[in-house]
């Protein structure tokens, strides 16, 4: 014999360990392990009746959410992956598209539960609509297209230059919104659901002709300290514009293209982005500036109250960013108020 | 409005199945309130009785008992605050509307248009209202003292069966006879031009309001059935364990 039992048994486990625990680790594109790979079955059901809707078998490991997703779908075909909220609890949090599979706290059989959220619109078609719609129908008032005011004013023209002024920021407001969403924004959420298209042009179609309406009014009242209030109105209304243009353009630049990631907004060398100092949500507080300007140029209280239910629904919003901010980054800045320096 | 840039999915409202504490105080405070109430809606159904038994018409039994109305109804506005707080579990919402139509009935309806105030549909809704609430309020005081007699129970989420529809003709016709006094005194309405840029009026308004009835009184008289199933025949059906 030219080995001892005792190195048999050596050499023997040596052998055995070399299968279970291989000296090389291999590893797929996404860095994540593939060696010894244990393909889960995943069963997707119902989180309100608790039926089973989908297994799936061979899912790997690597698999995300997404494609999950993407695989349900071919099996119902009626709920494509945006409208699918996948969870791990009934009641719990959706899941993102990002999380993998094996990472989450599942068995290999993992169990889902799936919420249908109703047919989904995508973000930049309901921006689109909704900002085209006030850019319109103001022009139409701006305008005097029959139907409006009394006959004899049909497609005349007011003979006060503060409306021209107002129908081109008006006008010059919407465009640059509707910019910003083809060329600026970057979205973390793809889709929102259908009815939203409802509700938010109703608002903001709404609130445009009324607002509309009386500015280009035959009978409408220039602002009581005339050129004055005007110019001030102007400044304030076109700083705040830039200003929030400033803001968009510094949060796009916080996210490179393609990606969801989330980071801190810091000032810039553009001083319009230096109030990040003192705000976490400086584009609504930029925005509430310029409906302010409106208002102060318009002098009309239709205006004044669109402004006002806008600074509550961003004041809403800006709450909510800056309580998830305080979540996320330990290191926050804790000079910085939602949307009002030191005061909201 | 757009929604949320956080969130552009359905939020699906959380189940807080928390159980409420109430602290002494508040059993005390709404204890309180209810009795008053009762006492000051039973104080207005005998001012009623006693008008028309002495003078045997309805003329002139708005303006008797105007006060007392405006008062106790306006006082009804504590109850939005209770569902705000959370000491009472019911929607703001649902509580609000029914509250601010009453407030706008009694102040912008038949206190400010005299000139319907002899009219029957006035006393129509004013009966009924003073049926409702006698039975609402002593039925929410005797559930806070554990003492409820099966009878009130049975008032409270019966007589509204009838009584919410006749108290909707009532102010349905009360308003439609206010019209043309709105459009003749052109009260409450603003025209152009004037240096808020802003018109309004009232004559519409009140039209806007009777055609609100339309979407609003279905959801709230449903509501109401709903609520009705659940508190007399919660016995009888059977939740079914999956």
């Amino acid at each position: 014999m030219l080995i001892g039992w005792f190195d048999r048994v050596v050499l023997h486990t040596a052998a055995r360990s070399l299968e279970v625990f291989p000296s090389v680790i291999a590893v797929d594109q996404k860095g994540l392990r593939t060696t010894n790979m244990k393909h889960y079955e995943v069963e997707i059901l119902d989180a309100k009746t608790k039926e089973k809707l989908c297994f799936l078998d061979k899912v790997e490991p690597n698999a995300t959410i997404g494609e999950i997703k993407s695989m349900f779908h071919r099996t119902h075909p009626q709920w494509y992956p945006a409208r699918q909220s996948i969870r791990l609890d009934p009641k719990g949090k959706s899941l993102k598209d990002e999380d993998v599979l094996q990472h989450l706290p599942v068995g290999t059989t993992a169990t889902f539960y799936f919420r249908d959220l109703g047919a989904q619109i995508s973000w930049v078609t309901v921006f689109l609509t909704e900002y085209t719609g006030p850019l319109v129908i103001y022009l139409l008032f701006y305008f005097r297209v029959p139907f409006i005011y009394a006959p004899k004013y049909d497609f005349t023209t007011s003979k006060h230059w503060v409306v021209h002024l107002a129908c081109m920021c008006h006008s010059f407001h919407y465009v640059k919104r509707l910019l910003e969403t083809l060329f600026v924004h970057r979205f973390s959420h793809g889709t929102m659901p259908l009815r939203n298209i409802f509700k938010n042009c109703t608002y903001y179609w709404g609130f445009a002709a009324w607002m509309a309406y009386y500015i280009n009014h035959p009978l409408y009242t220039p602002p009581i300290y005339g050129e004055q209030q005007i110019r001030l109105a102007l400044i304030l209304f076109l700083f705040c514009q830039i200003g929030n243009f400033s803001i968009h353009i510094a949060l796009r630049n916080l996210r490179p293209p393609g990606s969801k990631t989330r980071k801190i907004p810091y000032p810039t060398k553009n001083p319009f982005t230096w109030i990040f100092l003192l705000v976490s949500c400086p584009n609504y507080t930029y925005e509430l500036g310029s409906w302010l300007g409106f208002t102060l140029m318009t002098q009309c209280l239709p205006v004044a109250f669109f402004t006002l239910v806008g600074f509550i629904q961003m004041t809403v919003w800006a709450k909510g960013k800056h309580r998830s901010y305080l979540k996320e980054f330990r290191d926050y800045p804790p000079l910085r108020s939602p949307i009002l320096p030191f005061v909201l | 409005m757009a929604s949320s840039e956080e969130d552009g999915t359905v939020e699906e409202k959380e189940n807080n199945n928390k159980k409420r504490t109430k602290s002494a105080l508040t059993t005390a405070w709404l204890t309180f309130y209810n009795i008053a109430m009762t006492a000051g809606w039973l104080v207005l159904a005998m001012a009623m009785m006693r008008f028309y038994i002495k003078k045997g018409t309805h003329k002139g039994l708005y303006r008797s008992i105007a006060r007392t109305l405006k008062f106790f109804q306006t006082f009804a506005l504590v109850e939005v605050g209770h569902c705000a707080i959370g000491i009472v579990r019911t929607s703001v919402i649902v509580t609000g509307v029914q509250v601010c139509s009453r407030i706008f009935m009694v102040w912008f309806v038949a206190n400010s248009i005299r000139q319907i105030q002899n009219e029957e549909s006035v006393i129509l809704f004013l009966v009924v209202w003073t049926v409702t609430e006698i039975t609402r309020y002593s039925y929410y005081t005797f559930k806070l003292l554990n003492h409820l007699p099966y009878f009130i129970k049975w008032a409270r989420y019966n007589f509204f069966i009838v009584l919410y529809p006749l108290g909707v003709i009532g102010e349905l016709l009360s308003i439609y006879a206010a019209l043309p006094f709105v459009r003749r005194s052109g009260m409450f309405s603003m025209r152009l031009p004037n240096k808020y840029n802003v018109s309004f009026d009232y004559y519409y308004c009140l039209i806007i309001v009777m055609l609100s009835y339309i979407p609003l009184f279905p959801q709230l008289y449903f509501h109401m059935l709903r609520q009705r199933r659940r508190v007399l025949h919660g016995e009888v059906i059977v939740e079914k364990d999956d």
